[in-house]
């Protein structure tokens, strides 16, 4: 059967988030980017949210069960307030979800009650590399087997927290295939960068190069255990993650250039009256909402273990970046010169928009 | 409730017969139409209309009322009638787009009257839609000097008290299945068409009212048959009407006009809301076949699409491929999005029209981007490639363009009226 209604329990959920989002993470996204700082409180406001929570199961803590389709509604939502505060609020899940997803038994109930039963703390992931050409399925950093442990080496890039985390999870290439090996902090070779990256938005989220320098992790901290485990599940369940988060920023881009265009004036009318701003306004909502049916169903595939789900979150992610890029970028026309000016929202989401096309590893669902 | 994308069982089914249609009786003379423009497929027709009475299912035709005890400890299977048939549109088209329009069963006519009629015309104008023979109607709005701007209408409609008859005045152009509706042929049962002229034209729009005038109304003629880019199994038709005089109970709505309503034009624009996303997906059955042709060619060359890797290291034709994907499905979830609504009862004219835009602009790109991909093979009239090119451009222009899907879909999304955003 087809539908499009959130359940009950979901509709409560994003009640919260959306709430969350406009009365907290809005107002402070943009001063958060300026000063390159978000003020904790909020962030742990978020995690109050429970959108992790209620995705891990009683018996590790939580109080639900893992839905992506509850995963991409609630970052939609969120992402519609800040994009940088929305990654803020979920790094924890970039450590508890490959776990939950993949990870074995063991794994589940070390790792993950003591993240989610508590206040917010960051953990971590790191994937992406500073290559041009970084492919999460094949990277650089590698894992040797030696003895009871592997070795870890190579060098992370846009690690969100990783400074201030206990623990991470390194993605690196085992025999040709990605595997993600849980790191403590504080063991030998592992370093963080002294300064906290530059990028072109997020400045409100602190992230770092992590460099591994013949780590050395015991065989049992390999994701899955002994024989490891599937990366396509993670991937497209980061993939998801993006989607839904270029939703939300677009979403938030193309309500208030609506809105602008609803009161500004020009030549005796308003400008939305124009049909030139009118279409575009068109254009955007409908681009939005055909992202958004892809994201929901692929999402709904992997729930259910439909054939084609990873394949299906790839187009989705792809979609929405280019998606994101199209309906930022019109926002900040639409504004004008005012869209240019960074005391407006919009030159910051067009910032954003941007990134989604290389932000693969930031979040998960 | 919950979200959910699993096809429904009879719908599935229904695709799996269509499909076999589709390939058996529509691909096989699918050039032959094209070359033969106006060639009737006897035979699809006939068949298609055997298989609906059969069924029931794409008919507007009145059924009897089911006898059956209703089971009231079972629960209520959801109402699936518009996804059903934006399903079966999709998969006929993705067979000939042209012969689907071919199909009897009453088309846009048949619409117009159900979305606008008293239960008594329904069953007096529809119920031939049932019968032995297939039947044929259509909607005739258009005018020379009145496409997308229907207020522009100058067809008249003026009630003769004396006779209690309609006298009709005008010209109609681009009738879908005009000449199949109006002219006589032994194989098919007397059709009619849904004109729409004014009664008032001081009243602007509230005049406007839809006239079921039958086939063989004298005055009415079929002036032209028009030759056209695509979908050339399907009649486009202009039609004059000269003193055509229809009986009085052939008026769909009020016969007078309400002060400052626009009833009757609403009732036209709802009809517009059941269907575009139906149209839409016709636009879409023709990407499809358009793409899946690619896709089989590419795998015929041994190329293949690397789904999964970083944008930036993917080929041309790798990138053009999945840009192709993402727009084909994302604008049919649009459209199932859109007909759910229909089917259960929520207001969707915003999202009927923006599967319209979607569907108007998807429909061209993946045909015009798959022509060019597959180079000679596409331009060469050997393979239906170039055919579908030509077919998919309609979807962007019938049943109200690109730009005037984009004006309504402007006016909801600013809660504006006709008023503020001309």
């Amino acid at each position: 059967m087809y539908s499009f209604e959130p359940t009950e329990e979901q509709q409560m959920l994003l009640e919260a988030v959306g709430r969350y989002a406009e009365n907290d993470l809005r107002p402070a996204g943009h001063d958060a980017e300026e000063d390159g700082a978000l003020p904790e409180k909020i962030v742990r406001l978020g995690w109050e949210m429970g959108v992790l929570q209620a995705s891990v199961p009683e018996a590790y803590g939580g109080f639900g069960e893992r839905s992506a389709v509850t995963g991409v509604l609630a970052m939609e939502e969120m992402a519609f307030g800040d994009l940088a505060g929305t990654l803020a609020v979920n790094v924890p899940s970039l450590f508890v979800m490959p776990i939950l997803l993949v990870g074995s038994e063991e794994q589940k109930q070390e790792y993950i009650p003591p993240v989610i039963e508590m206040d917010w703390q960051p953990y971590t992931a790191a994937l992406i590399e500073y290559a041009l050409d970084f492919d999460p399925l094949e990277p650089k950093t590698t894992a040797k087997a030696e003895g009871d442990s592997y070795v870890l080496t190579g060098e992370k890039a846009f690690v969100p927290y990783a400074k201030e985390s206990d623990a991470l999870i390194v993605y690196a290439n085992l025999d040709g295939n990605t595997q993600g090996f849980i790191v403590p902090k504080g063991v030998a070779g592992l370093s963080v960068g002294e300064e906290a990256e530059k990028l072109m938005s997020l400045n409100a989220l602190p992230t770092y190069r992590v460099m591994l320098d013949g780590v050395k992790v015991p065989k049992a901290n390999r994701l899955g255990g002994e024989n490891g485990h599937d990366f396509e599940p993670v991937l497209a369940s980061m993939r998801l993650a993006q989607s839904a988060m270029a939703i939300g920023v677009a979403k938030a881009a193309f309500e208030y250039s609506r809105d602008y265009a609803k009161e500004r004036e020009v030549f005796g009318v308003k400008v939305a009256q124009k049909q030139a701003i009118a279409f575009m306004l068109a254009e955007m909502a409908t681009e939005i909402e055909a992202i958004r049916m892809l994201t929901w169903e692929a999402a709904w595939k992997l729930d259910v273990g439909k054939e084609n789900a990873y394949k299906d979150a790839y187009l989705a992610a792809t979609g929405a970046a280019d998606m994101a890029m199209m309906v930022t970028d019109r926002a900040v026309q639409i504004l004008g010169g005012y869209g240019y000016i960074r005391e407006y929202p919009v030159e910051m989401w067009m910032r954003n928009g941007r990134g989604f096309a290389m932000l693969t590893g930031l979040a998960i669902v | 409730m919950s979200i959910e994308f699993e096809i429904p069982k009879p719908i599935a089914q229904q695709q799996f017969v269509l499909k076999t249609v589709a390939e058996e009786m529509m691909r096989s003379v699918s050039r032959q139409l094209d070359e033969e423009e106006h060639l009737i497929p006897y035979s699809y027709i006939e068949f298609m209309h055997a298989a609906m009475r059969a069924t029931g299912a794409g008919s507007l035709a009145p059924r009897a009322k089911a006898t059956k005890e209703v089971d009231e400890s079972k629960p209520k299977r959801p109402p699936i009638g518009y996804q059903l048939l934006a399903h079966m549109l999709e998969m006929l088209s993705w067979g000939d787009v042209g012969m689907y329009l071919v199909t009897p069963g009453g088309g846009l006519g048949a619409a117009a009257v159900e979305a606008a009629a008293s239960p008594e015309q329904k069953q007096k104008f529809l119920a031939r839609f049932g019968e032995e023979k297939p039947t044929f109607a259509a909607m005739c709005m258009t005018e020379p000097g009145a496409g997308s701007d229907t207020s522009a209408i100058k067809t008249t409609a003026v009630l003769d008290e004396k006779t209690n008859e309609w006298v009709i005045n005008g010209e109609k152009i681009f009738v879908t299945a005009g000449h199949k509706s109006m002219i006589p042929d032994e194989k098919f049962g007397v059709g009619f068409i849904v004109v729409w002229a004014s009664i008032d034209p001081s009243a602007g729009r509230a005049g406007m009212r839809g006239f079921v005038v039958e086939a063989g109304t004298p005055g009415v003629s079929v002036t032209k048959l028009e030759h056209k880019l695509g979908i050339r199994a399907s009649d486009t038709a202009a039609i004059s009407l000269v003193d055509a005089r229809v009986p009085f109970e052939n008026v769909l709505g009020s016969p007078t006009v309400e002060k400052q309503t626009q009833k009757g034009f609403k009732k036209a624009m709802a009809t517009f809301d059941a269907t575009r996303p139906l149209v839409a997906a016709t636009g879409l059955g023709v990407a499809r076949a358009a793409l899946e042709f690619v896709q089989e060619k590419l795998t015929e060359s041994g190329i293949e699409i690397r789904y999964g890797l970083p944008r930036n290291k993917l080929t041309n034709i790798e990138r053009e491929v999945i840009d192709m994907e993402i727009m084909l499905r994302s604008a049919w979830l649009m459209v199932i999005k859109a007909v759910w609504m229909a089917d259960n009862g929520k207001p969707n004219a915003l999202e009927s029209s923006m599967s319209k835009v979607k569907a108007g602009d998807v429909s061209t790109k993946v045909t015009q981007k798959a022509v060019e991909l597959m180079g000679p093979l596409g331009y060469s009239r050997e393979f239906l490639l170039e055919k579908w090119f030509r077919d998919a451009k309609i979807t962007d222009i019938y049943e109200g363009t690109g730009q005037i899907n984009r004006l309504v879909v402007a006016r909801q999304i600013l809660g504006y009226g006709g008023k503020e955003l001309r």
